[in-house]
């Protein structure tokens, strides 16, 4: 048995200063918004011709007054992705580009995919981007109150909340782009985090109502062993099956696929030492599981 | 729990066989109507193009209005009530009465069987609000009288805008309402919008009027320019001939002048009136005007009675195609915008579908090396289990016809990598009931029994995301909650059948063997 209770403490003191850390950059650093979110033009251009490459295209852009003009690399040598605000949200934007990049490059590139964001559809996704946040969020609390007793259910949320700051976290410090598929990962994390939690929990109750003189601090510890083979093993699959999309699946699933990795990643820790520290903080009992049930 | 009848197991056998069929129907012909069912690919696999438009309701408000303070002045007038002041302000008009007939205007705007302010008995609201500022008294249209006007400018322009598509002739567009006042337009397959593009946005709204140098027309007078935007003319604001009257415009070859052209015909109405103003206006300047354009304005030599005629203005064969197709699809009620623009090329889209299917691939084999290493022979059955999962999973999404997106794929793949979770769950729980159970067969029960809440736990959480996430999310990114949530439900079933008939055959046939699992 692996006395995973030993490090309660500090665990527990690394977690919050990761949650203040992630906090202070996601307040004073912000998020890396992607045009889905902020607005703007996204041109995903393949180069036939080595002539154009990032200083080239950059150049480029750049006589072609569309404010902030942002050119990368993306996947490979030949493409790379082009990124502007398009304020005054002209128009015939692209056609006038293509013009422009037929003067210098003639015919040795190619238009792989356009995207274009008005202010107010970007301003409708965040909103409901952050609805969808905050409303599974709620729907995982309502589910967890009825199933659980409310230190249970704490430690739970606990759990999500650190899962969910302390990936937003790693985006914003790493300045990765926020768009909408990483709205999506947040919310499989928030699935995922708690699917994890609640087997713990499972196991947690079952053996207080087993058990009348084991202390939580053991009685927690005996239950995250107990199931921490399954916990390795479906981690496991979960990563080896999200890595194939990091390495595989090509450019557009990258961020996707990374916030889901460090929600696994955080996922599975903060089962064992938020969740179950919760509990253990809040001197749960063998009477808090036997009390519910005479209620019910 | 571990014994399955004869029948459950036909059910069961029947019930895959049926769904790796239907899911083969994707790579296979099939003759039959139910099996020849295809996954549907989104725009981002199949590349196209996505439009969000949004109508600008602005001008139809304020020409609302503007007809509005002419009926109510009219329709106060046989009431021997006189309206003063008349105006329209940020879409409100105001006006004044005398003190004595105010309360009766009042009334007439209130009542529930009032001809001049409609009542909507389902709403409980009229189309007009008044109010008495004090100043004067204040009309504007209620919220509902919005909607309706705003319901109604939508269903008009979705029609022309469903015209203006099929006439270009891509492949099944897909144009559907978004809330009141915008259209989704999906167009698969076509990977350069601009022509597209630039038909919905033009409001198309032509007008045929002469050109004056009389200031003081009966009608007022505008100064318009001209399409290339250097000249200007003064025109009349009345209408001879408008979009409306056209029955047919196709784009001809005027070979005598050698350059392309727009000719027309005109229904009963408007040959009427275009015969009797060119016979009137015999030597004036006529303005073909085009969204408030002039796009030429021919002097006028011979009375045209034919009911059809032509529009020359410097136009290439394209130019004269696109005016001649907005010209027969009618004029949008008001301008649209484009306000959201998804654009995947056809290739990109291959490449996506390419690079989703080799980590599906690579996915799938990491987990069942995995699985087989770590398990052995319940890591086998967990395996069988994840492939019929798998096509089950295919399958459903081709029955309903399902849309596949690239985050569709990511969620299928997810699903492989979560999918074990049920498996582990409860051959863990064996494991431990083996410790203490010399039963074999009773252990594997309470395995199965003693997971179960955890299992429904775990699975009813995962769902809630994905439906919040189906209702919330839009596009591809629906596709992967679609994927995510089926994918639920097919685990559950391939856990709780396929894999309990396999465990159960195993475990009988074994029983007595000391170390099971």
């Amino acid at each position: 048995m692996i006395a995973f209770n030993k490090y309660y403490n500090h665990f527990n003191l690394l977690s919050s200063f990761l949650i203040i850390v992630s906090l202070l950059l996601l307040i004073f650093k912000g998020l890396n918004f992607g045009i889905d979110f902020k607005g703007g033009t996204l041109i995903e251009l393949r180069a036939s011709d080595s002539k154009i490459n990032v200083s080239s295209l950059r150049d480029r852009f750049n006589q072609m007054d569309l404010g902030d003009v942002s050119v990368k690399k993306f996947g490979n040598d030949t493409d790379f992705l082009v990124k502007f605000e398009n304020k005054d949200n002209k128009k015939n934007i692209i056609e006038e580009i293509k013009v422009n990049l037929d003067k210098s490059f003639g015919n040795n590139y190619d238009f792989r995919r356009v995207e274009n964001v008005g202010p107010k559809v970007s301003d409708e996704l965040l909103k409901s981007g952050v609805i969808a946040i905050s409303l599974s969020l709620a729907l995982m609390l309502i589910y967890i109150w009825i199933r659980f007793e409310w230190q249970f259910s704490l430690g739970a949320i606990f759990a999500l909340f650190h899962d969910v700051i302390v990936t937003l976290g790693v985006f914003s410090l790493f300045s990765l782009e926020i768009n909408l598929s990483i709205i999506a990962a947040v919310l499989t994390i928030v699935g995922y985090s708690m699917n994890d939690t609640v087997v713990i929990f499972d196991r947690v109750r079952e053996n207080l109502r087993k058990y009348s003189d084991i202390k939580i601090f053991e009685l927690t510890n005996i239950s995250i062993n107990e199931t921490l083979s399954r916990t390795i093993i479906t981690s496991a699959t979960t990563l080896l099956a999200l890595l194939a999309i990091y390495f595989f699946g090509g450019e557009i699933l990258k961020g996707f696929s990374l916030a889901m990795i460090l929600g696994v990643v955080f996922g599975t820790y903060s089962s064992i030492y938020i969740a179950n520290t919760v509990l253990v903080r809040l001197r749960v009992s063998q009477k808090t599981v036997l009390r519910e049930n005479e209620k019910k | 729990m571990l014994y399955f009848s004869k029948l459950r197991i036909l059910f069961i056998t029947l019930f895959s066989v049926l769904f790796i069929l239907i899911a083969s129907s994707n790579l296979f012909k099939f003759d039959d109507d139910f099996f020849d069912k295809k996954i549907n690919l989104g725009l981002d696999l199949q590349g196209g193009s996505y439009l969000l438009l949004e109508i600008d309701n602005k001008p139809v408000i304020e020409q609302k209005l503007q007809n509005l303070t002419t009926t109510i002045r009219n329709y106060f007038k046989e009431k021997n009530i006189k309206i003063n002041n008349i105006k329209i302000d940020n879409q409100n008009i105001f006006f004044n009465v005398t003190n004595n007939d105010k309360q009766f205007v009042l009334d007439v705007f209130q009542d529930e069987n009032s001809d001049l302010n409609p009542y909507y008995p389902r709403f409980k609201s009229h189309q007009l609000e008044i109010e008495d500022t004090g100043l004067n008294l204040k009309v504007n249209f209620s919220r509902q009288g919005l909607i309706k006007l705003k319901t109604s400018s939508q269903d008009q322009a979705i029609e022309i805008v469903r015209r203006r598509v099929d006439e270009v002739g891509t492949n099944e567009p897909n144009i559907l309402k978004r809330g009141n006042n915008r259209i989704l337009v999906e167009l698969p397959g076509l990977d350069d919008p601009m022509r597209i593009k630039s038909l919905l946005g033009k409001t198309a709204n032509l007008t045929f009027r002469f050109v004056t140098n009389d200031e003081n027309d009966r009608f007022g007078v505008e100064k318009l320019k001209f399409e290339n935007g250097l000249e200007e003319a003064t025109v009349s604001k009345r209408i001879i001939i408008s979009g409306e009257n056209l029955l047919d415009a196709q784009p001809k070859m005027d070979t005598q002048a050698n350059q392309t052209i727009v000719s027309f015909t005109l229904d009963r109405v408007g040959a009427k009136r275009f015969g009797k103003a060119t016979s009137t206006g015999i030597g004036k300047q006529l303005a073909i005007i085009l969204d408030g354009k002039i796009i030429s304005a021919p002097v006028v030599r011979d009375t045209i009675a034919s009911g059809s005629g032509q529009i020359s203005g410097g136009f290439t064969f394209q130019t004269a195609t696109d005016l001649a197709l907005l010209l027969r699809s009618g004029a949008l009620p008001a301008p649209l915008e484009i306000i959201e623009e998804r654009t995947v090329g056809p290739d990109l889209g291959q490449d996506s579908i390419n690079a989703g299917m080799i980590a599906l691939a690579i996915g799938f084999i990491l987990v069942i090396i995995f699985m087989l290493v770590k398990y052995k022979i319940f890591g086998l059955i967990t395996n069988i289990t994840l492939i019929v999962n798998l096509f089950i999973l295919l399958g459903v999404l081709t029955l309903f016809e399902a849309t596949l997106t690239l985050p569709g794929i990511a969620g299928i793949i997810l699903t492989v990598g979560m999918a074990v979770d049920a498996n582990v769950l409860i051959f863990e729980r064996i494991k431990e009931e083996l410790k203490d159970e010399t039963n074999s067969i009773l252990a594997f029960d309470g395995g199965y029994t003693k997971s179960r809440t955890a299992i429904l736990d775990a699975n009813i959480t995962t769902l809630l995301a994905a439906i919040v996430l189906f209702f919330m999310g839009s596009g591809p990114v629906k596709g992967f909650a679609v994927t995510l949530g089926v994918g639920i439900f097919t685990t559950l079933f391939s856990v709780y059948f396929i894999a309990r008939l396999f465990t159960s055959i195993y475990v009988s046939r074994n029983k007595d063997k000391e170390k099971l699992i």
